[in-house]
């Protein structure tokens, strides 16, 4: 996530906004962001209605058997559409943001053409 | 006669420890050391010569180094670290649900509506409005 703040401009110089996802109070969210300096938007899943409706939950993994997020990436046009989709089979292994970025300049692309 | 003690085990049980606390506290940070440890794994290898010298020298010259029982204490010691890291790190970290429900490429994005840090409502559909795109990028947190 560090990755994608450094590289944050380039997201939105292609339009697209960047947003983090978690069972994550808002509270707990803004600790993380002023300490790591995250800009972009943190949204607080609490219940994991989201997560749950993403199909990316990973039930009883958090503190006491809590239900929380694993981890995913989706990218999204602007029709709402779901043009890619990244689930690691490893908590180490994350989307880079030179991944995403790549994805969306070949999807521009396809779409000029 | 004194005998000499073997920094040879010292240094690799030494090595052992530098090797997975700098993984959890430097490597982890860069995709490139953290994704495959390879820094990690060759200094445990680096240890774990280390540490076979120093064996060698307290059981093939004893009369000359210290160690016998020092450095099977040691290398059990680092042995068990490397296997513990080794666990954590290539078994433990693949403890994820396959997600087969997952929406994929192609299909519609389940709409949202969640609050950002500062309580303001965000909804993928509105966002969409004044964006190309979206990246949603979901984390376990840290509850």
């Amino acid at each position: 996530m560090r990755g994608f703040e450094r590289r944050l401009n380039e997201f939105h110089a292609r339009g697209v906004e960047v947003l983090a996802i978690s069972v994550d109070s808002n509270e707990e969210s803004r600790k993380l962001s002023a300490s790591q300096g995250y800009t972009y938007p943190f949204l607080s899943d609490a219940k994991a209605e989201v997560i749950s409706r993403y199909g990316v939950l990973h039930a009883r993994a958090g503190e006491n058997g809590r239900d929380i997020a694993r981890p995913a990436e989706f990218l999204v046009d602007a029709t709402g559409t779901i043009r890619w989709v990244n689930l690691t089979d490893d908590l180490r292994v994350r989307a880079r943001p030179e991944n995403a970025l790549r994805v969306i300049d070949e999807l521009t692309l396809a779409s000029a053409r | 006669m004194k005998r000499n003690w073997n920094a040879w085990m010292w240094a690799g049980f030494g090595l052992t420890l530098v090797a997975a606390f700098s993984y959890i506290s430097l490597f982890i940070w860069f995709p490139i050391t953290r994704d495959i440890p390879w820094v990690t794994l060759l200094l445990f290898i680096a240890a774990g010569w280390l540490l076979a010298v120093g064996l060698k020298r307290a059981y093939g010259q004893p009369e000359r180094y210290r160690g016998k029982v020092s450095g099977v204490i040691l290398s059990v010691l680092s042995l068990a670290m490397i296997g513990l890291f080794c666990y954590g790190t290539f078994v433990l970290t693949k403890d994820i649900p396959p997600s087969a429900d997952a929406p994929r490429a192609g299909q519609h994005a389940p709409e949202f509506t969640l609050a950002d840090t500062g309580g303001k409502p965000v909804a993928l559909s509105e966002l969409l409005k004044t964006h190309k795109g979206a990246l949603l990028i979901f984390y376990r947190g840290y509850w």
